[in-house]
């Protein structure tokens, strides 16, 4: 998959790290690093993160035909 | 050619395959284009994400793959690892360097940027020399940084400069800024902020020389062994990063009749790109790092803003307005600057624009706590809100700003310290 969040809306509720703790982390109060390129078995809990983010900063989709890595 | 509008497109042409590029092309679908939508980009990647490449990237957390989502029915065809080399404003055709023609019925021009090379070729070419900007660079920077540097020299006061050497300190290895003129992060932030960045690089570790330039740089069989100032200190370093700025990509629109320069794509508040006598270009629009447009934000000064945000948000508009029929209104390009860094594991984010700006307050928290909300003001008015690790303030702030509110917007919240206004 890919995953992109828009770091401008982030406020740090860190909803995505408990919807998919192996892939998105704090580091410090407010710096969000995340997993840009998630495996797809990851699909449920990364569409968990979407829909849990209470600003709506991130965005995802499954890898573009033929270019699964 | 006639000047007016042209009927519903066939045919659009991104110029530009990166975060602009791929956003106009969401945004064309998305306001229901059906035509045929080509992307060209000079790089081979697809388009990618460039903020993590100085700081997650570079460290080797997660993958280093950041390639941008993209809609499953986004059906764009993309011509990557092909530059465009011209446009024939006549013909309503782009030339790419494999010699092949793509005609037109809307083109966005959004080409973006190349980081400035540093400026001795020489010394340029030497292996340890090194910019960032693209995915290669970050690969091979990451890969350098991996073996263990004796030292890393970072030249230029940025963000990215800032982001690289914090990532150097997590990962151990000493690391040298040098900042020739004023205070880091001083463009962005007045030298107030900036200087209090600077002290928590320090902190960190970093080596922050000001007011210091390279003279020379040495090598042993072209492999880079270090540097001596201006002034003949000499610093050991295995890595040189050049992180100077920004070269707008406008060579190619040499001789289109464009107003385009080194300041970028001049274009009006719609992202209709104009000529260089001031005229409408039917059908040609610009937006990203490219564009230059007068910023209501900034009583109308033309600006270019190199960030994601705008980048993202300019798209969007440029895309509407390539589909507005001749009766429909246009869509204006409003957006107020905005942008984060994350360094030495605090998060800076401004709305607005700095610039020009005569005072400032602290509206929450301190300095001292290295977790505040700072407003700026310029001639009484609200120009721009930065915050460290404060980021839920920050929308009430921009709204205050695009609404020109005075300066301090609201002095007499319960919650708020008492203001005191202080130079920027």
């Amino acid at each position: 998959m890919k995953v992109v969040v828009d770091l401008n809306r982030c406020q740090a509720y860190a909803q995505c790290i408990y919807a998919a703790p192996r892939h998105f982390v704090l580091q410090g109060r407010e710096a969000l690093v995340y997993d840009p390129s998630p495996d797809e078995a990851a699909r449920a809990e990364i569409e968990r993160a979407v829909q849990a983010c209470p600003v709506r900063a991130i965005t995802a989709s499954p890898d573009p035909a033929g270019e699964t890595k | 050619m006639s000047e007016a509008p042209s009927g519903a497109p066939e045919r659009i042409v991104v110029v530009g395959a990166s975060l602009a590029g791929l956003s106009a092309a969401h945004a064309l679908r998305g306001e229901g284009f059906a035509g045929s939508l080509t992307l060209v980009g000079d790089e081979r990647h697809a388009p990618y994400d460039r903020p993590p490449l100085s700081k997650q990237v570079l460290r080797g957390l997660f993958s280093p793959d950041t390639t941008l989502p993209r809609h499953p029915d986004l059906n764009a065809e993309f011509r990557l690892g092909t530059p465009a080399s011209s446009l024939d404003l006549d013909a309503r055709t782009v030339s790419l360097g494999d010699g092949t023609t793509l005609p037109y019925d809307r083109l966005l021009i959004a080409t973006g940027t190349r980081a400035r090379p540093w400026p001795k070729s020489d010394e340029a070419s030497l292996d340890g020399v090194f910019t960032l900007r693209n995915r290669d660079d970050a690969t091979k920077l990451s890969g350098r940084l991996k073996a263990g540097p004796r030292r890393v020299v970072l030249v230029g006061g940025g963000f990215i400069g800032f982001e690289v050497a914090s990532t150097c300190r997590d990962l151990d290895i000493p690391v040298t800024v040098l900042v020739r003129d004023g205070q880091p992060l001083e463009a962005a932030l007045g030298p107030r902020l900036g200087g209090l960045v600077g002290e928590i690089a320090r902190e960190r570790g970093v080596d922050l020389r000001l007011g210091a330039e390279i003279e020379r740089m040495e090598a042993e069989g072209g492999r880079l062994t270090g540097v001596t100032l201006k002034g003949g200190e000499r610093i050991e370093a295995d890595i040189v990063v050049a992180a100077i700025g920004a070269v707008r990509n406008v060579e190619w629109l040499e001789g289109a009749g464009l107003a385009a320069d080194e300041g970028g794509v001049l274009c009006d508040g719609y992202c209709r790109v104009l000529r260089q006598n001031g005229d409408i270009v039917p059908d040609v629009f610009a937006a990203g790092d490219i564009a230059r447009w007068p910023n209501p934000h900034q009583d109308e000064a033309l600006v270019a803003v190199e960030h994601w945000g705008n980048a993202r948000a300019q798209a969007k508009a440029a895309a509407r307005n390539m589909l507005a029929g001749p009766a429909a209104g246009l869509a204006r390009h409003d957006h107020l600057p905005d942008f984060w860094s994350q360094q030495f594991g605090l998060t800076i984010k401004l709305v607005g624009l700095t610039e020009g700006a005569d005072s400032l307050v602290i509206a929450h928290g301190s300095l001292e706590e290295r977790r505040f909300v700072a407003l700026y003001g310029r001639e009484g008015r609200t120009v721009a809100a930065a915050s460290i690790d404060s980021a839920r303030w920050l929308p009430a702030y921009a709204a205050a700003i695009r609404e020109r509110a005075p300066f301090p917007p609201i002095s007499d919240a319960v919650d708020q310290p008492r203001l005191r206004i202080e130079e920027p």
